[in-house]
Order: C-alpha cells, then sequence, then structure tokens
C-alpha cells in the first residue's frame, strides 16, 4: 500500500504552506513536495500607480521583511530616475541606506536564531514542543533570551531611525534618501546605555556565534547530515568578490565550486533565470536559464552568500569565514543546517558594518538625493537576511508602473526547500505508518534552516493550525495530527 | 497608580493590508487624543506585528493594552478581554508573537508582569489597499469612543477592570 503524508501548514515559518509525503507500497518515500496554497498577485496591485509610491507600496507584501522590500524597489527606480545602479547615489544617500539593511539583517538574522532555530539546538529537534521556544529558553538560559529580544530591539531601532517610522517607512525614496542621521541619533546608537550600542551588538553576535559552534562541535555528525544535498549557488557579490548585502554583481557557482554565472550585471538578470510554473503550487521554480530546470536551480540566502564570495570586508567576520571554509577545505558547504553556521557570521557581520557606519561622519551629511535622465525601466537587487530578492519595473508615459516582476527569496530556494524536506522524510519517514510530533518538527527544521517567508512568497495574510495528513495511494485518510 | 506609572497603548498589523490596519489607525487616534488633552501618562506604539523585542517594551509599562484587528465571527464590533500570560504557546505564525506570548516572556526574562488587555475590533477586508471599509471604520470609531474613558481617567485600571467585566 502507498501513502501520502500532509504536513499542512509548516510551524514557524510564515504563510500558508503545507507538506505532502508520498510512500509507496513497501513504505519507502517516493516524493515529497513543499505546497503554497495562496496567491494574490501582488505584481497587479502595483501596476497603474506612480513609480515614486513603489517602495512604500511593496511594504504591503509582507510585514516580516518590509525594509528588504523597500530598499529593493528604491535601487530598482534609482536606475527609472537616473541614478545609477547602487553607486550612482550620494555617499550619504548609499550609506544611509546600507545602514537600514544592515539593521534589518541584524534584527532578522537575531530573530530567526533565538527564536525559530536556537530552541531545536537547546532542547532538541525531538525535545518537548512545550518548551522548545524562546520562552523554554527563557527559563533555561535568560541571558541568552535577553541578548535575543535585545539584538532585535536595537535592529529595529536602527530601522525606525533610518527609515523614519516603524511602519510604512519612508527612508528611501527614488535616487537617493529623504533623511540622514542626526548626531543624537548616532550617538544614542554607538555610546547607549548597555545593552543597546553598536559595541555590545557585536560582541553579542560574537557569544551567539560561539554558542551554536559548541553545539554544532558537539553534535557534528548530526548537523553535517541532517539534509545535506549538492546544489549551485546564487547571491550578489562586490565587483572584487566581497560579501555585500546591498549592491553587486550575479554570480553563481556550483556544488564543486565552479562559477557558472560570471558576475552579471543585475540589469540583464532575465537573460540568466527563468521561473517554471509547476501545477501543484503557487510558489514558482527559478533557474539559470543556461543549465535547464533539472540542473539548473540553486539556493540563495547566508550558505549561498558564504559559497559565492571570496571574502567578508570586516575583520571579526572574516576570521570566523575563514575558519568556517576550512570545514569544507574551501570548497563550497552543502550541508543544509550549516546556513545556521552562516547566519550567524553574517550577523556578526552587520553588528561590525552598523558600527563602521555609525562611526563614518558622511551618515549625518545632507547631500540626499542623485538626479538624472529618466528610463523607463530599472532592476534592483538585494541580499535579503533571507536571499536574493529581485525588484524589477517598468513604467509608461505617464510615470505610472505598466509591468512588476518579483522574485522573492523564498521563491528562488523553492527547489533546494523542496529537496531539503524530501531528504529528510526518506531518512525519518521511510517504513513509518504513525506520524510522530520529532518527525514532524523535524521536516520543519529542514524547511525552517531556509527561514521562508511564505507571507512574501504568496503574499498570504492570517494564521493556520498545523496539520499531518496521511493517506494511502488511493489518497485515502490513515492518520492525520493537528497542532498549533 | 502612581504619576510615574506609564500605560502603553500598542497597536499592530499592516495598514497597507486594509481592515489589518484597525491597530494603527487606533494609535492614531490616541495619538491625536494625547495631544488634545496633554496626557502624560499614556504611551503608544506600533509595528505590522509583534514580536519578541516587545517583551523588553511592556517590561516598562505598569499596564498595556493592545489593539489588533479580528476575523473573529463571534466579535460583532469590537471586544476588550485581559490577556492571560499563562495562555502563551507557540504559534504557527512565528515571526509574529501574540500579546499572551510577549506578556509571558516579560515575565520569564525580567520577573515583571504588567496588566495587560486585548482589544479586538472586526475587521472584513484584507487585500492590498490603505482604505479600511466602512465597517470596519465604523468599528473603529465605536471601540474608540468605548475606550476614551480610560484614557482621561485618573484611575485607568479601575476603569478598564470595569470595562472589561462590563463588556
Amino acid at each position: 500500500m502507498s501513502k501520502k503524508i500532509t504536513i499542512e501548514p509548516v510551524t514557524r515559518v510564515e504563510g500558508h504552506g503545507k507538506v505532502t509525503i508520498l510512500m509507496d507500497e513497501q513504505g519507502n518515500i517516493q516524493q515529497s513536495r513543499l505546497h503554497i496554497v495562496e496567491f494574490r498577485g501582488f505584481e497587479r496591485f502595483v501596476q497603474g500607480r506612480p513609480y515614486w509610491e513603489a517602495p512604500v507600496l511593496v511594504q504591503r507584501l509582507c510585514g516580516i521583511c518590509p525594509v528588504s522590500h523597500h530598499l529593493a524597489a528604491a535601487k530598482a527606480l534609482d536606475v527609472i530616475v537616473g541614478a545609477g545602479t547602487g553607486e550612482g547615489l550620494t555617499r550619504t544617500g548609499e550609506k544611509m541606506r546600507r545602514l537600514m539593511h544592515y539593521g534589518q539583517f541584524f534584527q532578522s538574522h537575531a530573530l530567526h536564531f533565538f527564536h525559530l532555530s536556537a530552541p531545536d539546538f537547546l532542547f532538541g529537534v525531538d525535545g518537548d514542543p512545550a518548551i522548545r521556544n524562546i520562552i523554554g529558553i527563557a527559563l533555561t538560559n535568560p541571558a541568552l533570551a535577553v541578548q535575543g529580544v535585545m539584538m532585535r530591539k536595537f535592529g529595529q531601532e536602527i530601522i525606525r531611525a533610518t527609515a523614519g517610522k516603524k511602519i510604512h517607512g519612508t527612508g528611501a525614496i527614488p535616487g537617493g534618501i529623504n533623511k540622514s542621521l542626526s548626531i543624537e541619533e548616532r550617538d544614542e546608537f554607538l555610546k547607549g546605555a548597555d545593552p543597546l550600542n553598536a559595541d555590545k551588538m557585536v560582541s553579542w553576535a560574537e557569544e551567539a556565534l560561539d554558542f551554536f559552534k559548541k553545539y554544532y562541535f558537539a553534535n557534528k555528525d548530526f548537523i553535517d547530515n541532517f539534509a545535506f544535498f549538492p546544489s549551485n549557488h546564487l547571491s550578489i557579490v562586490r565587483k572584487d568578490g566581497a560579501l555585500d548585502l546591498y549592491n553587486g554583481v550575479l554570480r553563481a557557482v556550483d556544488a564543486d565550486g565552479k562559477k557558472i554565472l560570471n558576475d552579471v550585471d543585475c540589469q540583464e538578470y532575465a537573460n540568466y533565470i527563468e521561473e517554471e510554473v509547476r501545477s501543484w503550487s503557487y510558489m514558482k521554480f527559478p533557474y539559470l536559464k543556461e543549465y535547464g530546470k533539472e540542473k539548473g536551480w540553486y539556493r540563495v540566502g547566508p550558505l549561498a552568500r558564504l559559497n559565492t564570495i571570496d571574502f567578508i570586508p570586516t575583520p571579526l567576520a572574516q576570521a570566523e569565514f575563514e575558519k568556517y571554509k576550512a570545514l569544507t577545505n574551501g570548497k563550497p558547504n552543502n550541508h543544509c543546517l550549516h546556513m545556521h553556521y552562516a547566519r550567524l557570521i553574517e550577523t556578526l557581520h552587520a553588528a561590525e558594518m552598523i558600527r563602521e557606519l555609525l562611526n563614518d561622519p558622511e551618515i549625518m551629511g545632507d547631500d540626499l538625493v542623485t538626479k538624472g535622465q529618466k528610463i523607463k525601466e530599472g532592476v534592483g537587487v538585494i541580499e535579503a537576511p533571507r536571499g536574493t530578492l529581485f525588484h524589477h519595473y517598468r513604467i509608461n508615459d505617464n510615470d505610472q508602473i505598466e509591468m512588476a516582476n518579483l522574485i522573492v527569496s523564498t521563491t528562488n530556494n523553492n527547489e533546494p526547500m523542496n529537496r531539503s524536506v524530501n531528504f529528510v522524510a526518506k531518512k525519518i519517514m521511510t517504513g513509518k505508518e504513525i506520524i510522530t510530533e520529532p518527525m514532524m518538527n523535524a521536516v520543519e527544521v529542514a524547511i525552517r534552516a531556509y527561514d521562508p517567508c511564505l507571507s512574501c512568497a504568496t503574499h498570504a495574510l492570517g494564521k493556520m493550525p498545523l496539520e499531518i495528513t496521511l493517506l494511502d495511494h488511493n489518497e485515502q485518510v490513515i492518520d492525520r495530527k493537528r497542532s498549533h | 497608580m502612581t504619576d510615574s506609572d506609564k500605560i502603553l497603548i500598542y497597536g499592530y498589523g499592516n495598514p497597507g493590508r486594509q481592515d489589518d490596519g484597525l491597530g494603527a489607525a487606533f494609535i492614531q487616534k490616541v495619538d491625536d487624543f494625547i495631544i488634545q488633552n496633554t496626557l502624560h501618562h499614556i504611551v503608544t506604539d506600533c509595528n505590522y506585528q509583534l514580536n519578541i523585542e516587545d517583551a523588553d517594551t511592556v517590561s516598562k509599562a505598569t499596564a498595556v493594552v493592545f489593539v489588533d484587528a479580528s476575523q473573529e465571527e463571534n466579535i460583532e464590533h469590537f471586544s476588550l478581554s485581559e490577556v492571560d500570560a499563562s495562555d502563551a504557546r507557540v504559534e504557527f505564525s512565528m515571526h509574529a508573537v501574540s500579546p499572551s506570548f510577549v506578556i509571558d516572556l516579560c515575565r520569564k526574562i525580567y520577573g515583571v508582569t504588567p496588566i495587560a488587555w486585548l482589544i479586538h475590533i472586526k475587521g472584513y477586508e484584507w487585500d492590498f489597499k490603505e482604505e479600511m471599509s466602512e465597517k470596519a471604520k465604523e468599528n473603529l470609531e465605536m471601540a474608540f469612543d468605548f475606550f476614551k474613558p480610560f484614557l482621561l481617567t485618573k484611575q485607568p485600571l479601575t476603569l478598564i477592570n470595569a470595562l472589561t467585566t462590563e463588556n
């Protein structure tokens, strides 16, 4: 008898999704799919709107990472207003945007580590779900929980200061920014009472990384072998090969490190990347055109970024990067759970960048906007915390948006997330008749490593409980489990 | 309640998703009311959703009133209920947390438990628009009219307890 297991939706993952695992008559896993079940077509909604509204409008997409959408849209519109492709802004304009972006990275990565992934490491994937969360951390390791809370808060305050407000920030506008940092704001972030200052955040980012490394070396076999499979990796990199989360050229490497997309201009992305539609999911499957659907899919996000870059341009993160690269002898890292390791190195880098930018007087400059010759089309590509984010707009003669195309980070990771689920399902569910909570969580751990934001990918709103359904080969329900 | 006690009114939701902006709209009304009436004991905050850092924010308040839009069928216009920290649980949507989660985390980390209530205002439309539905706007006005005495009174905790019982 063949069976199909459905996990619907996935806890600790934003938006609506379900996982279906199909078994054959011998109990072997035949196929695993992460379904995305809601789609609202955001691109349609911006058509006809004045182009300058886009950086604010796109924040309707998602309340989880609005800053990434805000900045990606602004970068696309920089091109349209003739301010160039990331290097044409005033120095203050670019630095303020970078500060906003690193603030977003810092708080987003901190949330993922302390709230979403650390509980699995502290209490085990099969630990008691009642305490496998940050409240459980607060009970057993209150200092760690405080770090998580205050790192989030610091990042949020950076966003508030640079974007102007927490909701529907307006900091980035086509061609630049609408405010710089005041001396008082700068001093508050640099010299504020502990723990809310840049030095403390750098030190806490180091501690979080040390925490993970201790766990990793004590549980190396589990971390190394959980959802390990080869893949291509894609991100933007600075022209000299450095990690640059805000601006750069597109680079992809294969599982062995060979460059398969060699530092191409982001404006040309459509010549290299295509999206496949599959009938069972509303989330598309991007791939590199030259390598086709079967071989051209790739990962994005922290793991991918540390595979594509040559170095990190901040000293503490670079030292950690060198140790991290040594684990795979300098070759690309294809271990799914090393995503957490990479994410924490990036967290440290973001903290260092925030401190560096705050110490730069140009962050308080008054030359805010670049003007140029307007054109009709522009692409903005940015590394969002979850991976590469593409915004592409074309306007008409009335300055209205007539075409918009967005490829969000979670969509870029669609195929690898499916493969990760399949890997784990084969390992833990083969031959099993009953779905247990640890099994459910193991599947989610695989998905959660990518920190997917299905709210972004599907523009969904709302919450659903978790449901797992076990079906036989006739798709008749054998077992069903549901949790919150 | 002493002069130094602060009451935090915290609205959340995405104003870019029609009635999901009810929490933010409520806070705007409170902010205007604070200015008109020179109120010093009320502070406000607003965000897309609640998250773990709000445990720190609420730890500095004596009492907290969360304001959110609701899709609950059994709410006709709005509801006011006390937030029970013991109700905190891991939820599906873990890029955001609930009021009870925030209060419970505050209690576990900081050892303080502000008294907290939740105003749920019924919403109906959730598309990519700024404008709220007419029915949601009416519910917002009703909720705010109901809540005004709380903002003005010298004994807000006593009053809100009375309002909770009444509601």
